[in-house]
């Protein structure tokens, strides 16, 4: 089992699956007739070059530390969890709601209560599947990508036929109260003359994302429910036998996934948008996807990964205005992300394993390990 | 509504099964081999755009069928590579395949043609560039004569080859898959693989031809979509029918005949989504539009959470198989 140091399985597999990605990734930029190195280039300097673009990457990666814990602590029940569009889409209703239809004084007070207008949402919208998961055997995963269809069609219908306000034309809400307006860096880091982020959309929800991080790395590692949730993913017979009721951790689990997805909307919504549009998730749901299996679930590596995909991000989307790139490209690169961290693990596993195995058959043999035949 | 009202919604409900129709037996036989294939969408995406950029590269849209087969089976083999050889997750697999055609093909569309992600309509290169409507044989004649005949010209003619292929397709995998001896092998490596290993035959190899047979019908029903539904690839345009597939084939318990009923059905639901107006007469009541477009996810959820009737995929779906030693 453990043929490798811990080292190697946790740093040295997402790496090399990472630099496989990128060593495609270029050569598909290559294919279609571009510069990859012009185009990492434009990508540096786009997202990393200047507080504007940094405030960008940031905003970006607020949403995919969301949806990646999302993805991540479902993972450790091993449950697969692709339901986080759909989760985020309910989650700004919830945070639309809350800003809407409540008359709050400051951003302070408002920020709590949408939080858990859109963590409440979310979980909701994680709750069905994860009940016929746990009760009827419905697999989540076939459930989950229902109601991101099921989700698409609600929010439609609420904001065409409900929300929308009389007269308006686009299918959107009606902006919040100015007192619902998170603060955003450029608020909070512009000292003297120079406003440094300007216009950008990274906001004070970046900080709750980090919190949301420990906090989770809190609960899966310090607690005794992260220990249940752990031990029911690694084995559910085990788990059963140690008297941990898998029905309770299923619901958990996939509550606290539905409610971190749901809390991204505050973010894109009540943070960028302040309003509730059609496409206000813009797939982040499904790069958290990517970004657990490159974190391997741990919030540390979430966040990193996050961190990377915030930047390719705002990169692509510099890419797509200064040259001949479409945007689609972050498509592709999360793909490949996903095809070779995520399924493909055992095609860089596999051999390396066996180069481990053959240094260590050059050292010299532990005379513990190998069981003496009987004389 | 009127009787002619109906056959026209009809009309279009056949249209929209047919791409359905494919990719759900596309996964049938996948799924009854033992993989999972979430990655339908796509394989019918990547599928659509090659077949209709090679269609108006050549001007012949046979050649462009091919070249969507073609495309569908590369996803095909990488999906069997993740999921067979290297006994990866076929969900993530799936996940990643239908990420990597949403990208490429609006990359490569931008790189070959500069139209913002689509090809160009296929109606300017020439009556062979896409597949036109056969009306069949006395079809106009048998207008007049009655509902049947009706029936006949509005329904049952007037369509592109591919939907009559689409339709003998359900016949033809039936008898494949439970009157012919490779098909019985294939039901049992989805059920129990270390018997059909134990007989002697390569759970590898079936599962391998399963995962071929997909990509090769996913590639029908993604050239069926760019090149006969409508005259050109555009941007994600399978619009989640790989999804609506999936879930007819849940719908359908996993059985060819009862996946046609499941295709025409939710063809049939898209159709009166298209046709609020006849949907408010014949109910009286106002349908919004999209209770109509989530139907589909809807029973399928009811169908899986087993209270009408419950759906038991192969029971050794989605795990890798690992030869004992």
């Amino acid at each position: 089992m453990d043929v490798m140091p811990k080292w190697a399985d946790a740093l040295l597999i997402p790496l090399i699956s990472i630099a496989i990605a990128f060593v495609i990734s270029a050569g598909v930029i290559v294919a279609i007739g571009e510069d990859p190195m012009a185009a990492l280039n434009t990508m540096v300097t786009g997202a990393l070059g200047s507080s504007y673009g940094w405030g960008y990457t940031l905003y970006y990666t607020t949403n995919f530390i969301f949806t990646g814990l999302a993805v991540s602590v479902a993972f450790h029940a091993r449950m697969f969890n692709i339901g986080g569009e759909g989760q985020a889409m309910l989650g700004g209703v919830g945070v639309a709601l809350v800003c809407l239809f409540i008359p709050f004084p400051h951003w302070s007070v408002a920020l709590p209560v949408a939080l858990i207008g859109g963590a409440l949402f979310g979980a909701a919208w994680a709750a069905i599947p994860a009940y016929l998961q746990a009760k009827r055997g419905s697999h989540i995963v076939i459930t989950t990508i229902m109601f991101n269809f099921i989700a698409g069609s609600l929010l439609v219908y609420l904001l065409v036929e409900v929300l929308k306000p009389p007269g308006a034309m686009d299918p959107a809400t009606a902006k919040f109260a100015a007192s619902t307006h998170l603060p955003t860096f450029q608020d909070m880091f512009s000292f003297g003359e120079k406003p440094a982020f300007r216009g950008a959309p990274a906001n004070v929800t970046f900080f709750f994302a980090l919190v949301s991080c420990f906090a989770v790395w809190l609960l899966i590692w310090r607690t005794r429910l992260g220990y249940a949730i752990r031990a029911y993913g690694h084995s559910e017979p085990a788990a059963l036998y140690a008297g941990i009721s898998p029905t309770r951790i299923i619901m958990i689990a996939m509550l606290i996934s539905g409610g971190l997805s749901g809390m991204m909307a505050i973010n894109t919504v009540m943070g960028e948008a302040e309003r509730l549009v059609l496409n206000s998730v813009e797939g982040a749901g499904f790069i958290g996807i990517a970004v657990a299996l490159m974190g391997r679930s741990h919030p540390l590596g979430v966040l990193l990964a996050a961190l990377l995909f915030g930047f390719l991000y705002q990169g692509g989307a510099e890419l797509s205005l200064w040259t001949n790139v479409p945007r689609e490209l972050i498509v592709v690169i999360q793909a490949l992300v996903i095809l070779f961290t995520g399924a493909l693990d055992n095609m860089v596993r596999m051999p390396l394993e066996k180069l481990f195995l053959l240094f260590r058959r050059k050292q010299p043999e532990p005379a513990t390990t190998s069981p003496k035949p009987a004389e | 509504m009127d009787f002619l009202t109906f056959l026209q919604i009809s009309d279009t409900a056949v249209r929209f099964a047919i791409p359905l129709l494919f990719a759900c037996l596309a996964g049938l036989f996948s799924e009854r081999a033992g993989i999972f294939d979430i990655g339908l969408e796509g394989k019918m995406l990547a599928a659509a755009f090659f077949s209709a950029a090679i269609a108006a590269l050549t001007g012949n849209v046979w050649i462009g069928l091919l070249a969507g087969i073609g495309a569908s089976l590369a996803l095909s083999i990488i999906h069997g590579l993740a999921s067979i050889t290297f006994r990866g997750n076929q969900l993530i697999s799936g996940v990643a395949i239908n990420f990597l055609a949403a990208g490429l093909t609006v990359l490569i569309a931008q790189a070959w043609f500069k139209q913002g992600g689509r090809t160009p309509s296929l109606s300017d290169f020439g009556p062979n560039a896409r597949f036109t409507s056969i009306t069949l044989p006395y079809a106009d004649q048998m207008e007049d004569a009655g509902a049947l005949g009706l029936v006949y010209s509005e329904l049952i003619s007037g369509h592109s080859i591919l939907v009559y292929v689409g339709f003998l397709m359900v016949p033809l995998t039936w008898y494949i898959l439970f009157r012919t001896r490779f098909g019985l092998r294939l039901r049992a490596v989805g059920e129990n693989p270390a018997a059909v290993d134990t007989a002697g035959v390569s759970v590898v190899g079936l599962r391998y031809a399963a995962v071929a047979i997909c990509g090769i019908l996913c590639g029908m029903a993604g050239a069926y979509l760019a090149t006969a539904l409508q005259a050109g690839f555009v941007k994600d345009m399978s619009s989640g029918r790989g999804f609506i597939a999936l879930a007819a084939l849940i719908f359908a318990k996993w059985r060819p005949w009862y996946a046609l009923w499941a295709c025409l059905l939710f063809g049939f639901l898209q159709a009166l989504a298209l046709r609020p107006d006849a949907v408010e007469r014949l109910v009286q009541i106002d349908i919004p539009g999209q209770l109509l477009d989530a139907l589909p996810y809807i029973l399928t959820v009811v169908i899986l959470a087993g209270f009408v009737g419950k759906a038991i995929p192969p029971r050794a779906g989605g795990e890798p198989y690992v030869k004992e030693r």
